[in-house]
C-alpha cells in the first residue's frame, strides 16, 4: 500500500467502510465496522451506566453515582423544559441514550486515525475499518428515521388518527378546504426536512471533522516541518473538536426531544 | 454516502439501547434520586421541627425559672414573717412567764411579810403581856382580871 500512496488513495482508504454482502442488490450490504463499533460503544456506554445505577443508593452516593446523577439530571432538566408530560416513561431515558451513545460515537473521531488504522490493520487484520460510526450516513439516518417514526407514532397515539390527519390538512394555515393542499404540502415539507436536517447536521459536522484530520495527516507526508505543523494543528483541531463532538451530541439529543415534544402537542 | 442495510441494523441497535435504558438504567436511578429528595425534605422538616421545639423548651424553661424565683421569694417573705411571729410569740410568752414569776415572788414576799408581822405581833403581844404582867403583878389579881386579859390577847392576835 505504501508504494502507491497518493493523497487520493490515502483519503479513500480512510473513508472506505468494511462491507459484507447480506443479499442481492446494492442495498443488501452491511458496513460491518459501523455496526460493530457502534454496538461495542453502545454496550460500553449503557452497560457502564447500568453497572452504576444497579447499585444506586438513595443515601450518600459514590463519586461515579454522583457523576451519573449529574448527567441524568442535566438531561432530565433539558427534557423537563421542553416536554410537559410523563417524561420518565420514554422521552427522558431515550434522550439519555441518544446523548451518551452519539457522544461516544463522535468521540471516536478524536482517536488518531492513522494509529487506529495501523492497529486495525496489524492487530486485527482489518484493511478497511472506520472508527467513527457517525461519519457513516447510515448511522445518522437510522437514528433520525427512528425518531421520525416515533414522532408519527406519538402524534397518532396522542391525537388519534383523525386528529393527526386534521393536523396534516388544517394546520398551519386554516381549516378552509381550499387551503388543504397548501397545508398538506407544508406539512410534507416539514416531515421530509426534519429527519434530513436532523441526520445530516450530525453527519456533516463529524464527517467534516474527520476530513480535516485527514488533510492535516496528509501534510505530515511532506517532510519534518510538515509533520510538525500537522501535529500542532491536529492537536488544536482535536481540542476544538472536543467542543464540536459534545455540542453535536447535545444538539442531536435536544432536537430529538423537541420533535417528540412537538408530536405530543397540538398545533 | 450510500444508504444500505447498515441503516436498518443501526436502527435495530438503537431501539435495543433505548429499550435497555428505559427499562434498566433510568428507573433505578430515578428511584434513588427521588428517595434521596424525600429523605432530604424529611430531614429539613425534622430540623425545622427541632428548632421550633427548642424555642418552645427555652420559653418553658424560662417560665419555670421565673415561677421558681417567684416562689422562692414568697417562701423567704413567709419565713421572715413566721420568724417575726415566733419572736413576738416568744416575747409574749416570756412576758407572761416573767409576770407570773414576779407575781409569785410578790405573793411570797407578801406572805413572808404577813408571817413576819404575825411573828412580830406574837412577840410584841407576848412582850406586852410579859411587860404588863410584870407591871401589874403587883397590882392585878390574875384570877380577877383573867377575862380582861384573854380579851386583850384575842384582840392582839
Amino acid at each position: 500500500m505504501a508504494a502507491e500512496l497518493t493523497p487520493t488513495s490515502y483519503i479513500n482508504h480512510h473513508l472506505t467502510n468494511m462491507t459484507i454482502t447480506v443479499g442481492d442488490g446494492s442495498f443488501w450490504t452491511l458496513h460491518l465496522d459501523t455496526l460493530v463499533m457502534s454496538v461495542i460503544l453502545g454496550i460500553m456506554g449503557m452497560g457502564s451506566l447500568w453497572l452504576v445505577v444497579r447499585k444506586a443508593t438513595p443515601g450518600v452516593p459514590s463519586k461515579t453515582q454522583a457523576f451519573v446523577e449529574l448527567l441524568v439530571d442535566f438531561i432530565d432538566s433539558q427534557v423537563k423544559n421542553t416536554f410537559h408530560g410523563n417524561r420518565h416513561a420514554f422521552i427522558a431515558p431515550a434522550a439519555l441514550t441518544i446523548f451518551v451513545w452519539v457522544l461516544l460515537l463522535n468521540v471516536m473521531d478524536l482517536l488518531p486515525i492513522d494509529i487506529m488504522a495501523w492497529v486495525y490493520e496489524h492487530v486485527f487484520g482489518l484493511h478497511n475499518w472506520r472508527s467513527v460510526p457517525t461519519t457513516d450516513v447510515n448511522t445518522t439516518f437510522a437514528l433520525a428515521l427512528s425518531i421520525w417514526f416515533l414522532t408519527i407514532f406519538f402524534s397518532i397515539k396522542v391525537k388519534g388518527l383523525g386528529g393527526w390527519m386534521h393536523e396534516l390538512f388544517c394546520t398551519p394555515f386554516g381549516t378552509n378546504i381550499i387551503l388543504w393542499p397548501l397545508n398538506l404540502l407544508f406539512n410534507m415539507i416539514e416531515y421530509i426536512s426534519k429527519p434530513l436536517s436532523h441526520s445530516l447536521r450530525l453527519f456533516g459536522n463529524i464527517y467534516a471533522g474527520e476530513i480535516i484530520f485527514l488533510l492535516l495527516g496528509m501534510w505530515a507526508a511532506t517532510g519534518v516541518s510538515g509533520a510538525f505543523f500537522s501535529a500542532v494543528l491536529g492537536a488544536g483541531w482535536a481540542i476544538f473538536h472536543i467542543l464540536i463532538v459534545s455540542l453535536q451530541a447535545f444538539i442531536f439529543m435536544m432536537l430529538t426531544v423537541v420533535y417528540l415534544a412537538m408530536a405530543h402537542e397540538s398545533h | 454516502m450510500n444508504i444500505n442495510f447498515t441503516l436498518i441494523s443501526q436502527a435495530i441497535a438503537f431501539s435495543i439501547f433505548v429499550w435497555f435504558t428505559v427499562k434498566f438504567v433510568w428507573p433505578p436511578l430515578l428511584r434513588a434520586i427521588e428517595e434521596r429528595q424525600k429523605q432530604i425534605a424529611d430531614g429539613l422538616a425534622a430540623g425545622e421541627r427541632g428548632k421550633k421545639e427548642l424555642e418552645l423548651a427555652g420559653q418553658r424553661s424560662s417560665d419555670v425559672l421565673k415561677d421558681a424565683k417567684q416562689r422562692a421569694a414568697d417562701i423567704v417573705i413567709q419565713a421572715e414573717k413566721r420568724a417575726a411571729e415566733i419572736i413576738d410569740e416568744a416575747k409574749s410568752v416570756a412576758k407572761v412567764e416573767g409576770d407570773r414569776i414576779i407575781a409569785g415572788a410578790k405573793a411570797e414576799i407578801a406572805h413572808e411579810i404577813f408571817s413576819a408581822k404575825e411573828d412580830l405581833r406574837q412577840q410584841v403581844s407576848g412582850l406586852v403581856l410579859t411587860g404588863a404582867a410584870k407591871i401589874l403583878r403587883r397590882e392585878i389579881d390574875a384570877k380577877a382580871h383573867a377575862d380582861l386579859l384573854t380579851a386583850i390577847e384575842a384582840e392582839l392576835k
